[in-house]
């Protein structure tokens, strides 16, 4: 406590600024994690602002090989946030998107001028446990989540932006957390964007093996830091009535004696 | 080789890409077989472990994969030179060079040599080359007779079976089905089913084949242009029997083969056996140059195969498919193979590498399922060892079958295309997304049950909830909370 007290008064006297990337899906359908990133900035002393023209990174139509599109929403996230001081994004797969592809899309269907606003932007642009660690350098973020949880490492998450054990370092600072490894944690759930749909029965089988390493390890909840991997393995979950959910990393984070995660309700 | 009837539930896996059903449709009854999962997920754990130890103690892996990068990547911008240079060093050691422009032409050559020789027999190599010119099925009806030498492919082609694998082509066939593919096919009564009894039947049914048969026909690993060198790595010895019993010896390669020097070698067998079989070094390498007078085979042929390779080169993206040395670490790291398996890719190139490279050799004529069969996790690109970045080659593949579909009326009827094309235009204002999302909550609505979740949905979306349920969509958007929290005094806020 008094560790977090001391780093939140720091924090406090040098005023971080960020702006939030909320993208398409977590807007929708997992608002409750836009709202756990809310709280948990700001108890850490970040003044956050959110523009509302937002919409979405672009990733899927990149992924599944409309480029002209994925362009056009590229070029719109670097024109909605070249002024931003941080962009904090809690989906490491819309990160990955942002380092990964941008740079060729603008390369092949931009202009010089848009490539230098992208090449001046990309170092501002965070994942939440990377922005955590390695801008705001707090571990400990005072959170309280009594219950066992076990990690689901994404694969962009581990390969694209190589977190490393950012996630495992925040989780182990959580009072209360029972934290249970995961086995065969570089091993993909299965999702895949639209390849779940393209691919629903090859994703299926993959996503059956997966959940036979989570199931085993006995948790209550399985986090991880991108709630598209979450709403495949929750879908399951959820499918078979399996005495697990699944929760992002940022409502763990967020949780506190006074404000547990929504999920616990 | 007339014995019993395969059993009656085999159906012989297609592997012609111009021919082979679409990936999800291919990978359904793999799916269904509990044996077959269960061959290919032992078989792949056995390999991955042992890649893992090995790459793990050597300390420079990561610089050995860039020197290794580095040399395909230069051979192949200077291609033209470096097969010119085989051919004048192969040539001057003695060797025969011809130049085939696609599969037909080389099966041609093929036969013209054998037909020279007066073969009516052949003993081969393993090779994946032939495999993609589809060279066996062609000798066959031409009248020659056809023998594998490599104990996987002995088991397929004696089990009226295809390869599944690269490195190891019979992985999805487990100990019980060899045995009783070789007691069938090979009539041995009471054959046992451990390796020794295996290895030892395949070695008499190989002996009299090697001492026999006077042509073989192999594939190479690397064509050195340097010596006019060709080498090839291998596990069993067969190989090596093969390139040096018979009289006359052919062999068949990618273009992309090439290496620059002989000391690339050092690299290069370094990182593939390695990444192939979790090997320090492989068993056997064979390393040979043209003709030698009273040692090995007298006549010597090298055909260098295009088949759509020279075409790959000219992308700049896609050119890295042709730096693969086919050591198959792609396909042991893939979630999607660990499942399906390889027939399903429908090619004999298949998992990570063969979705990239399949499509690309059809001119993506064919195969265009393939660049879709994969989850873009990266666990190829972490493993490869000549550093392909199959993902973004993937991603690039499918920018192209898009193109392709915008050109085509029957997009209007693709649920996939439409609701990509509407939502790029509903992400393009705040307004529409935002109209979009309260649409999207009365329209799901009726399928949303009192939980909170949707468990069935009809079209497109019941590929989602075949398996899986779905969150529906909460009263509230983070935007709209966040508009209404400004609204408010902040200490309400949460």
């Amino acid at each position: 406590m008094v560790y977090y007290a001391s780093s939140w008064m720091v924090l406090q006297v040098l005023a971080m600024r960020a702006s939030l990337f909320i993208t398409c899906y977590n807007d929708t359908l997992f608002p409750e994690t836009g709202r756990a990133v809310v709280a948990l900035l700001e108890r850490l002393g970040v003044a956050l602002d959110f523009n509302p023209q937002q919409t979405c990174c672009g990733q899927m139509h990149a992924n599944t090989g409309f480029r002209r599109e994925a362009f056009l929403l590229a070029q719109r996230f670097v024109r909605q946030y070249q002024e931003a001081e941080a962009v904090v994004i809690p989906s490491s797969s819309c990160v990955a998107m942002i380092r990964e592809q941008y740079a060729p899309l603008f390369e092949e269907l931009g202009d010089a001028s848009l490539r230098s606003a992208f090449a001046a932007l990309l170092p501002r642009v965070f994942e939440l446990s990377e922005y955590l660690v390695d801008e705001l350098c707090v571990e400990d973020v005072g959170a309280y989540f009594p219950h066992r949880v076990t990690y689901h490492a994404s694969c962009h998450g581990l390969r694209a932006l190589a977190l490393g054990d950012r996630p495992g370092r925040l989780l182990a600072r959580v009072r209360g957390l029972d934290l249970v490894p995961l086995k065969n944690l570089d091993r993909c759930c299965g999702f895949g964007g639209t390849f779940s749909v393209k691919n629903g029965e090859v994703s299926s089988a993959m996503l059956a093996e997966k959940l036979r390493d989570v199931m085993a390890t006995g948790a209550e909840f399985c986090t991880a830091l991108d709630n598209s991997c979450l709403m495949h393995l929750g879908g399951a979950l959820h499918r078979q009535f399996a005495g697990m959910k699944t929760i992002h990393l940022a409502e763990i984070l967020a949780s506190t004696e006074r404000a547990p995660a929504e999920a616990c309700a | 080789m007339n014995a019993a009837a395969a059993p009656r539930s085999h159906r012989r896996p297609v592997l012609d890409p111009a021919l082979a059903p679409p990936f999800p449709v291919a990978a359904l009854p793999v799916l269904r077989n509990p044996q077959l999962r269960k061959n290919v997920a032992h078989a792949i754990d056995v390999i991955q472990a042992k890649r893992t130890r090995l790459v793990e103690e050597k300390v420079d892996w990561q610089a050995l994969r860039t020197a290794a990068a580095a040399i395909r990547a230069h051979a192949l911008e200077n291609l033209g030179a470096y097969l010119e240079l085989f051919e004048a060093r192969c040539t001057a050691a003695g060797g025969q060079v011809h130049w085939a422009g696609d599969a037909a032409e080389a099966r041609e050559i093929v036969l013209d040599l054998l037909r020279r020789e007066k073969a009516s027999e052949v003993i081969k190599i393993k090779t994946m080359t032939s495999a993609e010119i589809q060279l066996n099925p062609f000798l066959e009806s031409a009248g020659i007779a056809v023998f594998e030498t490599d104990l996987a492919e002995i088991i397929l082609q004696l089990g009226d079976d295809e390869p599944s694998h690269i490195v190891v082509p019979a992985l999805h066939v487990n100990r019980s089905q060899v045995r009783e593919i070789f007691a069938r096919r090979m009539g041995i009564e009471n054959l046992s089913d451990n390796p020794q009894a295996l290895t030892a039947a395949a070695r008499n049914y190989l002996r009299e084949k090697f001492l026999r048969v006077p042509v073989a026909v192999g594939g190479a690993n690397f064509l050195i242009a340097e010596t006019g060198a060709v080498a090839v790595v291998e596990s069993e010895g067969n190989g090596r029997m093969c390139l040096t019993l018979p009289q006359t010896l052919i062999t068949l390669a990618g273009i992309e083969k090439v290496l620059p020097r002989y000391q690339d070698l050092e690299v290069m067998l370094q990182v593939l056996a390695r990444s192939a079989t979790g090997e320090r070094m492989n068993p056997y390498t064979s390393l040979w140059t043209g003709v030698s007078a009273g040692d090995g085979p007298g006549r010597f042929h090298v055909i260098l195969l295009d088949n759509g390779r020279s075409r790959i080169l000219r992308r700049k993206t896609e050119r890295q498919t042709l730096r693969c040395i086919r050591c198959a670490a792609c396909m042991n790291a893939c979630p999607v193979y660990r499942q399906t398996g390889g027939h399903a890719y429908g090619s004999v190139y298949p998992g990570p590498i063969g979705a990239i490279l399949t499509p690309q050799l059809m001119q993506l004529r064919h195969a265009q399922s393939l660049p879709y069969a994969s989850t873009l996790c990266g666990a190829c690109y972490e493993v490869c060892p000549v550093k392909i970045n199959i993902p973004e080659v993937l991603v690039d593949l499918r920018a192209q079958v898009t193109d392709q579909e915008r050109r085509r009326i029957k997009r209007l009827f693709d649920p996939m295309y439409l609701a990509l094309r509407i939502a790029a235009l509903v992400f393009s204002r705040a307004w529409l997304f935002h109209a979009a999302q309260r649409l999207a909550r009365m329209g799901l609505g009726p399928f949303t049950r009192k939980d909170g979740w949707i468990h069935a949905l009809p079209s497109a979306g019941a590929e989602w909830t075949e398996t899986r349920d779905l969150r529906g969509l909460p009263a509230q958007t983070f935007h709209a909370w966040w508009a209404n929290r400004r609204a408010r005094p902040p200490r309400e806020g949460r």
